[in-house]
């Protein structure tokens, strides 16, 4: 095993720990291959458990002999660790750099986690394409589940199961992907049940700076019309972004050729403009000078706010068209696999309640976001603290956790889970013992034989007692369309992701276990009076009025 | 109680702030009130007059004659009528009627709650600041209280009963008095009973360059020997170390530590009166603009610089809070008059060492003392009549933000919600009861407010359970009997349900406070529903389920219809369908035909008002 050969010191005593609003503690460091575990020895509590994945960067300082590590993590964590002995130190150091950096994705820690818990359900299996697909099959039959990527050949970052329109045959699909940003091919999204107005998400399209045209592809499209209907195209990129990508063979789709669809463009920034954004805002959080100006020009210097709205903005112009206008939609960017999805899944949010819940909140992640092809391994690599250059890394997934927890502050009692379940996401997505965000695709998936090696992170979340602790006790199923206001007065910074670290939690919970029990207690007092109501009830149906005295 | 109608006008469109939306109705103008009732039955929306800050009479459109209604309850109201003649008259009217020149003119002098003179008199006695100072433990062997100021003499902008120092007479204190602005001479405002440590306050010292007065040092040595845990008294000057500077030019300024034994003397940079109109004149006009962007908006909150006034209000605050509670020392604390900057950092630090003052009872105590019988100028920084606009100033509401963004760090230290403080700003500005009119006690007296107007915390009092914080814990003050706020700047937020209470489209569509508030009501009524039934004796005072809930507590309740509010247990305020069109996500205006929903699109633009409800009562 080659983890050995990467530790040098398995194990220092006398290692102190400092975090954040809790107490220090002084107890052992251990090295295993995946985790850095402090014990205190001390009955079984105050231990550190940290995998080496959720590490971001370090930093190492020494005074005299004593040694210091800051470890950054992925999760925005920050924790100290004095360690006495300059050499143990440096290899505790070493190590940490190198098990938190293991290139070879069966090295990671889902291949070697089994599961202290029962499975009841196997999350691999929870959220298949083609159960999805039973649910439309119900509302209409004017789509159909197309196989044409059975072997990942047509798009290699399809499922290989898509939803077309019925009419138009695999043979124009393939046509339709030639011409097609790394072959994402129009395919559906969202139905809207309401009124038969659809979503789908492609890349952009081929046409290059001589005007490229593609037959089929506008057959694909227009094949989602009704007639005499128009839709909307949603190019997520700025007209002048979307001008620029015709010179590397890209493209938009020009009234001319497309005369049925509108297209409206969109400034969502890319993913290495969003990277920096999020390193700014997190160095900006975790400020701890007390100028009241110099807080409000860093988060404003980071943008992360504006792309927070922009997003936001996007989706519910997506969702206006498709409920309020009556129209058909197309989103894509440029590839169509981070801003697009950002668009197409909060969208979602906004028009159909099935995805404010608990399962199908998580059925969306699988369809929109694993499904669909975010690569996941490229963007979640790195996170806020990392020092090398990002080549890939962007936090387009905590964006959009970020909106929805937006649309989730401005209607508290609209879905059935909490803050936490989009924390829990944001932090698996970066670092986790299960293998569902490990990979960039559903073929690169099906490669690692993730289903048959790792266990689904769904696995652990739909258990009872997880589900129990995700759900929101204000939670008031609501049939509705939300609107989300995106004013800038409107949008908060999430302190539960970028002040966690920062702030007492203690206040918080308790407010919110307070909560938890005055609805608890009226549920209580509601079923006693129930029941006392029903029992008189039978009373009175079997005995006659008694004559009181 | 009938209004008198001086005129209406017909198919006056009222515009909505932030979207493109509108809706036409009836304006009416009363003695106190301009009411719009739409043309779909609806429930009105009313402008109280003295609620009014400017009218403007913009240049004529097409569609008519515009007419912007500015409010000190941050509402903005914009009409369009379509004569001018109508327009003009409203307009003027309006001029006439907003600022009126006598107090007795007020709305306080002609409103009416229905009450007798009984249950007036007790509402006038339900705060009394005697058993208040009793409470923190004054007089004592080193507290006592003072006649001096019995009939106004030594310093006509305090209240009659003072508390000063055992070993302070009367030659020292008005020798003191007589050397500082205004007369205000240092007494006692709150007794921190543990330390035996005393927060006192006062106006700057006509010091000068040099000017020294013997019996304003032997003041200070009295405050300083009254606590015998320390050796020193802190002095707190509140404003900015150049502006003290300035004063001294004019015969004032500040305490020389030379002069004082056993002071310790600081500076603690809140600015003036006149910076803190500026800055939210700034802050108001950078959020009213309609299309902001995000980076407009966070400059904008940083450039008018109102997030950090605050934050040096609360950070002089706890500076004040550590003295007195760590170090056990006692502080005086002043400003330039001692009624602005001094009542705040005063209060707001009694606030952060006494639980009882983050009740609701015992916020309005608060306030009573440390604003109203100080002296704070409410007539001339609210402007309540036409006066100088100079004099007005948000300092009042400014401290109430303080207090709201301590109540989001410590959502368990508050007995009282948002509501309530949103409910006080309303009636200071109101003037519809007659707690907060006039400057000082001298002239409240003089107007004989307590015979001739009512008191707003009887009428607080009375609907105590609509401000209750549902996660107001009381254990909290005793695990917790001193706040320390963090001041890391990101706890400083904005505070949109007070700048845009009236925005509806700007609010969460869903409020998490309403919703715990109505649990909270139907598990009261629960339990008295199996309290009858698990005693069948008592059964036939079954409360029928199907009877009429009790109408919806008129709250503040930021942007909320008031007819959502009133028949289900809970009310989903998803959208009504109409909601997009109120929100200009861009691109997509005028784009298509618009539908057949356009016309009757939702009630109410604006929330009803306190001012309507109350007048109808």
């Amino acid at each position: 095993m080659e983890f050995a050969e990467l530790i040098k010191t398995p194990r220092v005593d006398g290692v102190v720990l400092h975090r954040p609003f809790m107490p220090t503690v002084e107890g052992t460091l251990c090295l295993t291959g995946h985790h850095l575990i402090l014990s205190s020895r001390q009955d079984n509590t105050e231990e550190l458990w940290l995998l080496h994945s959720n590490i971001d960067s370090i930093e190492k300082r020494f005074l005299g002999s004593l040694g210091t590590i800051i470890v950054k993590c992925k999760d925005l964590r920050m924790i100290q660790l004095d360690i006495p002995g300059m050499e143990e130190c440096l290899n505790i150091g070493s190590s940490i750099e190198a098990l938190s950096t293991l290139d070879s994705v069966s090295l990671m820690y889902p291949y070697f986690y089994r599961p202290m818990f029962e499975v009841i359900e196997d999350g691999w299996n929870s959220f298949l394409p083609e159960d999805a697909f039973k649910d439309l099959e119900a509302m209409t039959d004017e789509w159909r589940l197309s196989e044409v990527n059975r072997d990942f050949r047509v798009c290699t970052t399809y499922p290989p199961l898509v939803a077309v329109p019925r009419d138009v045959d695999d043979d124009t699909l393939r046509k339709a992907a030639g011409f097609r940003h790394g072959g994402r091919f129009p395919v559906l999204s969202y139905y809207h049940k309401k009124n038969g107005m659809v979503m789908m998400r492609s890349g952009q399209p081929l046409t290059g700076t001589n005007g490229r045209r593609c037959k089929e592809d506008e057959r694909l499209i227009n094949a989602t019309l009704r007639p005499g209907k128009r839709g909307y195209v949603i190019d997520t990129r700025t007209i002048s972004v979307a001008q620029q990508a015709k010179a590397r063979g890209g493209g938009f789709e020009t009234e001319a050729n497309y005369p049925q669809w509108r297209r409206i463009h969109k400034a969502i920034e890319r993913s290495n403009v969003l990277q920096d954004s999020l390193v700014k805002l997190v160095e900006a959080c975790n400020d701890q000078s007390h100028s009241m100006d110099r807080w409000l020009s860093k988060l404003e210097a980071s943008n992360w706010q504006t792309h927070v709205k922009e997003i936001l903005t996007t989706a519910c112009l997506a969702a206006q068209c498709i409920d309020r206008e009556g129209a058909s939609v197309l989103v894509h960017g440029t590839e169509g696999t981070d801003s697009t999805l950002q668009v197409t899944s909060l969208a979602q949010i906004i028009l159909d309640p099935a995805c404010r819940t608990i399962q199908g909140f998580q059925g969306l992640v699988e369809r929109e976001w694993l499904q669909a092809g975010h690569p996941f391994a490229q963007r979640c690599s790195m996170s806020a603290y990392s020092n090398s250059k990002p080549r890939h890394e962007a936090p387009g997934f905590l964006l959009f956790l970020d909106c929805v927890w937006q649309v989730l502050r401005q209607f508290p009692c609209s879905f059935q889970f909490t803050e936490q379940l989009l924390v829990l996401l944001f932090e698996h997505a970066y670092a986790s013992q299960f293998g569902t965000f490990l990979g960039n695709s559903a073929a690169e998936r099906v490669r690692l034989s993730l289903p048959e090696k790792t266990v689904s992170l769904w696995s652990w979340v739909n258990r009872p007692q997880e589900i129990d602790h995700l759900s929101n006790p204000l939670y008031e199923p609501n049939s509705l369309v939300i609107w989300p206001s995106v004013a800038p007065q409107s949008l908060l910074l999430w302190e539960g992701v970028f002040l966690r670290w920062n702030r007492s939690p203690r206040c918080q919970e308790e407010a919110h276990e307070e909560m938890v029990h005055i609805i608890e207690y009226n549920k209580e007092l509601q079923n006693k009076v129930n029941s006392l109501r029903r029992q008189l009830a039978q009373l009175e149906t079997q005995e006659p009025p008694l004559q009181t005295p | 109680e009938e209004h008198e109608r001086y005129f209406n006008v017909e198919q006056v469109r009222l515009l909505d702030r932030f979207s493109s939306k509108s809706t036409s109705g009836t304006l009416y103008l009363t003695a106190t009130h301009l009411i719009f009732v739409e043309s779909s039955p609806s429930s009105p929306s009313s402008v109280l007059h003295h609620h009014i800050a400017s009218v403007e009479k913009l240049s004529l459109t097409t569609t008519g004659c515009p007419l912007v209604i500015q409010c000190r309850n941050f509402r903005v109201v914009h009409f369009v009528l379509q004569r001018e003649r109508d327009c003009h008259d409203i307009y003027s009217s309006l001029l006439r009627l907003l600022r009126p020149v006598a107090y007795e003119e007020l709305y306080a002098f002609s409103y009416n709650p229905k009450q007798n003179d009984q249950q007036r008199e007790e509402g006038w006695q339900l705060i009394d600041l005697g058993a208040e100072y009793e409470r923190m433990g004054v007089p004592c062997d080193q507290w006592q209280l003072t006649d001096v100021n019995r009939d106004f003499k030594v310093c006509e902008t305090y209240p009659r009963d003072l508390y000063v120092p055992i070993t302070a007479n009367k030659p020292i204190i008005v020798g003191s008095s007589k050397f500082r602005s205004k007369g205000r001479f240092p007494v006692l405002t709150y007794f921190y009973q543990e330390k035996k440590a005393a927060v006192c306050r006062c106006s700057q010292p006509l010091s000068g360059f040099s000017a020294r007065c013997l019996e304003d040092e032997s003041m200070l040595q009295a405050i300083s020997k009254a606590n015998h845990n320390s050796r020193f008294v802190y002095v707190m000057d509140t404003r900015p170390k150049l502006n003290a500077l300035a004063n001294r030019a004019a015969g004032k300024g500040y305490e020389n530590e030379d002069n004082y034994s056993n002071i310790r003397f600081q500076f603690v940079g809140i600015e003036n009166i006149h910076v803190m109109r500026a800055s939210l004149q700034k802050l108001l006009e950078v959020i009213g603009n309609r299309s902001l962007s995000m980076s407009d908006y966070l400059m904008g909150i940083e450039g008018c610089g109102w997030l950090r006034h605050v934050k040096a209000v609360v950070d002089a605050a706890i500076f004040l809070t550590k003295a007195v509670t760590v170090e056990g020392a006692s502080v005086l604390v002043h400003c330039s008059d001692g009624w602005d900057r001094t009542a705040q950092v005063c209060s707001l630090g009694a606030l952060l060492m006494d639980p009882y003052y983050r009740t609701i009872k015992g916020f309005m105590v608060l306030i009573e003392k440390d604003w109203i019988s100080f002296g704070h100028k409410f007539a001339d920084r609210c402007d309540q009549l036409d006066g100088d606009p100079k004099e007005v100033s948000p300092v009042f509401t400014q401290f109430l933000e303080c207090v709201w963004q301590l109540t989001e760090q410590f959502p368990q230290a508050f007995e009282f919600s948002e509501w309530f403080l949103l409910q006080i700003h309303e009636h200071v500005h109101s003037c519809q009861y007659g707690n907060f009119l006039g400057n000082n006690q001298r002239q409240r007296e003089e107007l004989q407010l307590r015979e001739k107007t009512h008191s707003l915390w009887a009428f607080l009092m009375e609907e105590q359970q609509n401000y209750q914080n549902p996660f107001y814990s009381s254990v909290y003050g005793k695990t917790h009997p001193v706040l320390e706020p963090s001041t890391l700047p990101y706890h400083f937020k904005f505070w949109r349900n007070m700048y845009h209470q009236f925005d509806r489209s700007m609010h969460p569509r869903q409020s998490i406070l309403k919703t715990i508030h109505t649990l909270k009501e139907t598990s009261l009524k629960s339990a008295q529903t199996l309290r009858a039934l698990e005693n069948p004796g008592a059964a036939a005072t079954l409360p029928d389920q199907r009877q009429p809930r009790p109408p919806a507590p008129q709250l503040p309740h930021p942007g909320e219809e008031a007819t959502e509010s009133t028949d289900t247990d809970r009310t989903v305020e998803g959208s009504s369908g109409t909601d997009s069109r109120k929100q200009s996500y861009g691109e997509l205006e005028g784009s298509y035909e618009d539908g057949d929903e356009m016309t009757k699109e939702e009630p109410a633009v604006v929330s009803l008002e306190f001012g309507m409800a109350r007048m109808t009562c």
